[in-house]
């Protein structure tokens, strides 16, 4: 049970899956611009982390792994995630008109999100149970939604900064921020040994 | 014959992918530690590229518009799929490092980008060129990036020392690839707006000179100096 809560603690601040291991930064740098798109985008990227994650394991313990096929696994994954992506936004739009309406246009978005492939790769790869796996998921999928949410507030702030030399606004200027969040949370890597 | 050239140089340089079109930026911050990393992961994008431009081009009047993602998808994860053994059998040091990114050039929107915006509106020729210029781009923003980071950050060049001051160890570690990526972003677009301005090759070899006395700022961004002179 300890085991689990660190391996959470430490997918959400010290292996933060966007300031330290670089996977999903396309929208990080893309949507973060206003706090409440990038709070749609980070809730959408939690739901499909999480479901990703589970309908990988089972992909490859119960499927590739029987039939000696572990070589396919970018393949079926990236089929696995993308189906699973159309079926999201399908059963979104039929169940739940509201929350689609606040999470459907980033679903698309999603199924080239390096992160969520990467999650399921990484669990691959570390050889997770299903529970590790799903601690896995939850934990950096709200590392996501933490670091997005946090940068939006920031760039909100610098958009009305007249101070940033004109080269430098917009994504640079996002980028050099990102690094300086990328050194705070740095910070914690002390905390779990 | 110039029309095919310049194919290869709009991936280069009008639209160097890391540059200009800013995509595919997590390999770009994640492997560009040292230029050897930079540079293998950039050959196994170029040949994924390469390979998927042409094979969808091939297929682009079979396909079917509504399952067209898909079908690229799955045409460049057997591309990446090949790589991927290529490097465990050839180089397996690299693979080691590149690690998890290896897998990941599936979803780098630069092939898919290519694959949706040219591969499936051109020619398997063309396409193909553009899978090289823009492999090409990717590899020297790639080498680029790597080169700073592993000058300034581990001091050596192709693991060989060549400075004689305390590296920024912080520059190799993720902080330093976003804090490089930004500086580097900022002065290719204020070179651009200043070579816009200017219009004149000689102004242009000074302002390449001039980059490079000012190496210690930002960073170890050559071209920081601009950044502040950014004025269109």
């Amino acid at each position: 049970m300890t085991n689990l809560i660190l391996l959470f603690l430490s997918s959400i601040f010290v292996h933060n899956i966007l300031l330290s291991r670089f996977l999903g930064c396309c929208p990080f740098m893309g949507v973060s611009s206003k706090s409440e798109t990038a709070n749609g985008m980070g809730a959408a990227v939690v739901f499909v982390i999480m479901l990703a994650s589970l309908m990988t394991w089972l992909t490859y313990n119960y499927l590739l792994v029987p039939l000696h096929l572990e070589y396919l696994y970018t393949l079926s994954f990236i089929l696995v995630i993308a189906a699973l992506v159309q079926f999201v936004e399908l059963a979104l739009k039929k169940l739940n008109p509201t929350l689609y309406k606040s999470l459907g246009i980033f679903l698309p978005l999603i199924t080239t999100n390096c992160a969520v492939l990467g999650v399921a790769v990484l669990n691959m790869n570390e050889g997770y149970t299903l529970a590790e796996a799903l601690v896995n998921a939850l934990g950096s999928s709200l590392g996501f939604l933490l670091a997005i949410s946090l940068m939006a507030g920031i760039r909100e702030r610098i958009e009305t900064n007249e101070g940033v030399p004109e080269c430098l606004k917009g994504l640079p200027m996002a980028l050099i921020t990102a690094g300086l969040m990328s050194i705070a949370f740095m910070g914690f890597t002390g905390i779990i040994k | 014959m110039s029309s095919k050239f310049k194919i290869i140089t709009n991936g280069i340089l009008t639209d160097n992918p890391t540059f200009v079109q800013c995509i595919g930026l997590c390999p770009t911050l994640a492997v560009t530690t040292s230029v050897a990393n930079g540079l293998g992961m950039g050959i196994a994008a170029t040949f994924v590229l390469i390979a998927s431009n042409a094979v969808i081009s091939l297929l682009r009047k079979i396909v079917p518009d509504e399952v067209r993602i898909p079908i690229f998808i799955v045409v460049i994860a057997g591309f990446v799929t090949v790589i991927e053994f290529l490097m465990k059998g050839f180089a397996p040091e690299l693979n080691k490092s590149l690690g998890i990114f290896i897998p990941l050039i599936v979803v780098n929107c630069i092939i898919l980008a290519r694959a949706e915006a040219f591969a499936s509106k051109n020619n398997v020729f063309d396409s193909a060129l553009d899978g090289v210029g823009m492999g090409l781009g990717f590899t020297i923003a790639l080498m680029f990036l790597g080169a700073i980071r592993e000058i300034f950050g581990a001091g050596t060049l192709l693991g060989n020392p060549v400075v004689n001051f305390e590296p920024a160890l912080l520059i190799v570690l993720a902080p330093g690839g976003f804090i490089v990526l930004g500086c580097c972003m900022g002065a290719f677009r204020a070179i651009q707006a200043k070579l816009a301005s200017i219009k004149s090759i000689v102004s242009a070899a000074e302002a390449s000179e001039n980059c490079n006395d000012d190496k210690k700022e930002c960073g170890g961004c050559p071209m920081s100096k601009f950044c502040s002179g950014g004025d269109k």
